[in-house]
């Protein structure tokens, strides 16, 4: 159980930039996902955390104690990596003991934490097999148990979930959860995978190009996103950004969640309102999502209601208090919000 | 309208026939390319066995059976005094322990340099690493023809002629052996040796509990390859060599055939067998493993 704290942190690859001034605080016990598009810096940032990159200029803390400079294997972390990076010529029990052999455990110490762990997991019964025996989510759990045994300050996961069909992933994911309230340690989880990120993170970490752009629990995020990068990132489909100075004469742009937008409802107060025609609808079931062409572009609609047809000219109202609006950078205007919805 | 069923279900019933008759055709088309491929494969196996069985009927013939046409392939007696003679017509037990001692010796010199060479080839950053590997694979362009007169003069001029050292030393490090296994060693995901980092091993450890398991199968047809090339020298230790205390095995076989003004194929034959018997020996047993080194992969 550990807080991480990384400040002012800078990463060069040769000449190129990637982190630049990187401040961030993990709380203890949390589980915080980082999130981002491909070379956002995510994996870079885990990975500095857990050692295995250099970083060129400042520091990095767990639990209190500068380990900047400190290698991998004293740090207190354990990481899941995508690929389970599992050793081929190993048992799966060689596998879970090499940590602990390395660290000089005892004999039988070892026994009843691999016994434990493996319980909890599920592996007992695969104790003498070679990874190769092994299906996909039978290495997963692998991976976990030899970062479990371990009993680390901090778990390091790197897409640990993106190798498994979708059923697999999807079971997986609940049992990360379960494990996390279990154990308690802190988790910090690297996707690319928005979804995931909202289902599993109780804090999560929006970034791009190396720059934290939002740090938020998953409600504050969807809600309250503080850019227009991390409003269009969380959710699906992404947020509408239409051309502001039409609507307010000080912002640049105008957002809203396309399940905000009523369709075909009467007129009201405190509503903002277009016209549009429908030109896709997409019947996902319980839910329907359109793409209507306006005068102000084309924007994405999610409903429950009843459905459209195609090619008709309908009336679409968002309410004030579901829009959004952003300035030139693309940077929230809270206070203009505040007096102008 | 009947009619017109009829018709429809009679040519239904054709279509079907077209088909069995074609998957009759191809299933004749299967069967004519595995008989090729199985033929194809006994003639190889002619081609690459006759010598061979030639070699052990001849070794067990007796002088006057040799000679005769047409020949036999089993003889009549099974002469196994030919190799009590072969061996008995020259220092053979010399011979036969510094073959043993010189191969083995440059097997573990061999390992002993290329490893750890393989190992910083493949995973570390250092200056001139680019001219250094250059410099490695020219060493396996290079044949022994080039380079015999300069060895030869040097350990001349170091006194070392009449020791092992000039059967040994050359062969200490192995361009080939260490392209080979720097192969192996960047086949290793970089993951696997993160996790062990993780795992709070040394380097030291890495290579030993890791990438040295992993490079198992290399290993060991390295040593075939390199052990058999030994075994079979001929033209290095007899430059290098005036002694008979410190000649191989086949330059003792080889003199078999000098021995006498008649040759006796028998004993060069037996001579021969007593010659790869070790290899034949080590091959039964590594068999797996050479298969093994060519279709090796890592899990995903």
């Amino acid at each position: 159980m550990a807080n991480i704290y990384l400040q002012d942190i800078t990463k060069k690859y040769e000449n190129i930039t990637v982190i630049k001034n990187l401040n961030l605080e993990i709380k203890d016990s949390s589980f915080t996902v980082l999130v981002g598009p491909s070379g956002c810096g995510k994996s870079t940032t885990l990975r500095m955390i857990a050692g295995l990159e250099k970083v060129n200029n400042g520091e990095i803390f767990i639990d209190g104690e500068e380990i900047t400079h400190v290698n991998p294997g004293k740090r207190g972390v354990a990481m899941v990596f995508q690929n389970y990076a599992l050793y081929p010529t190993m048992t799966v029990k060689e596998n879970i003991e090499f940590g602990l052999k390395n660290n000089k455990i005892s004999k039988e110490e070892r026994e009843s934490v691999i016994q434990e762990i493996c319980d909890i997991v599920g592996l007992t019964e695969y104790l003498d097999r070679k990874p190769s025996n092994l299906s996909g989510g039978q290495r997963q759990r692998v991976a976990l148990a030899r970062a479990m045994v371990k009993r680390p300050k901090v778990f390091l996961m790197d897409e640990p979930l993106s190798n498994l069909d979708a059923k697999l992933r999807n079971q997986m994911r609940t049992e990360l959860i379960q494990l996390h309230k279990k154990l308690g340690t802190t988790f910090v989880y690297v996707t690319h995978d928005q979804v995931e990120a909202m289902s599993m993170g109780d804090a999560i970490v929006v970034m791009d190009k190396g720059v934290i752009q939002h740090m938020a629990n998953p409600v504050d995020l969807y809600n309250d996103p503080a850019n227009i990068f991390t409003a269009q990132f969380i959710g699906a489909p992404p947020m509408n950004i239409i051309p502001g100075k039409k609507f307010f004469e000080e912002s640049t742009y105008l957002g809203f969640r396309p399940e905000k937008v009523k369709l075909d409802s009467t007129s009201a107060d405190n509503c903002l309102a277009m016209k549009g025609k429908i030109l896709t609808r997409e019947i996902l079931g319980s839910e329907t999502i359109y793409s209507i062409r306006t005068e102000v572009g084309d924007i994405k609609v999610k409903t429950i209601d009843s459905v459209f047809p195609e090619d008709i000219e309908i009336q679409l109202h968002i309410d004030y208090k579901h829009i959004y609006l952003f300035d030139v950078a693309g940077n929230r205007q809270r206070n203009l919000e505040k007096v102008k919805l | 309208m009947e009619a017109r069923e009829r018709v429809q279900q009679s040519l239904r019933i054709r279509k079907k026939e077209g088909r069995i008759e074609n998957s009759k055709n191809l299933e004749i088309l299967k069967k004519g390319a595995k008989g090729l491929e199985i033929s194809g494969l006994i003639i190889l196996i002619l081609i690459f066995g006759f010598p061979f069985l030639w070699m052990i009927s001849t070794s067990l013939k007796s002088f006057s059976e040799i000679m005769i046409f047409p020949p036999k392939w089993i003889p009549d007696k099974l002469m196994f005094e030919n190799y009590i003679r072969a061996w008995n017509s020259g220092p053979f037990l010399r011979y036969f322990f510094n073959s043993v001692l010189i191969s083995i010796s440059i097997l573990i010199l061999q390992f002993a340099t290329m490893i750890p060479t393989a190992y910083a080839f493949a995973r570390y950053e250092f200056k001139l690493k680019k001219l250094l590997f250059a410099i490695t694979l020219l060493a396996l362009m290079i044949p022994e023809q080039i380079t015999f007169l300069p060895v030869y003069l040097q350990m001349s001029s170091w006194n070392l002629l009449r020791t092992y050292a000039p059967l040994i030393l050359p062969f200490a490090a192995s361009g080939f052996g260490v392209f080979l296994l720097r192969q192996t060693f960047m086949q290793v995901p970089d993951e696997i040796i993160e996790a062990a980092r993780l795992d709070n091993a040394s380097e030291w450890k890495i290579m030993w509990k890791i990438m040295m398991p992993m490079a198992r199968p290399v290993l060991i047809t390295f040593a075939l390859f390199s052990f058999i090339s030994q075994w079979n020298s001929y033209f290095w230790p007899l430059v290098m060599t005036n002694t008979q205390s410190l000649r191989t095995l086949p330059i003792g076989v080889a003199m078999l055939k000098d021995a006498e003004a008649l040759t006796r194929w028998d004993t060069v034959m037996a001579g021969n067998m007593i010659l790869i018997a070790p290899m034949l020996v080590i091959y039964f047993f590594a068999q797996k493993q050479i298969i093994k080194a060519f279709v090796y992969s890592g899990i995903k």
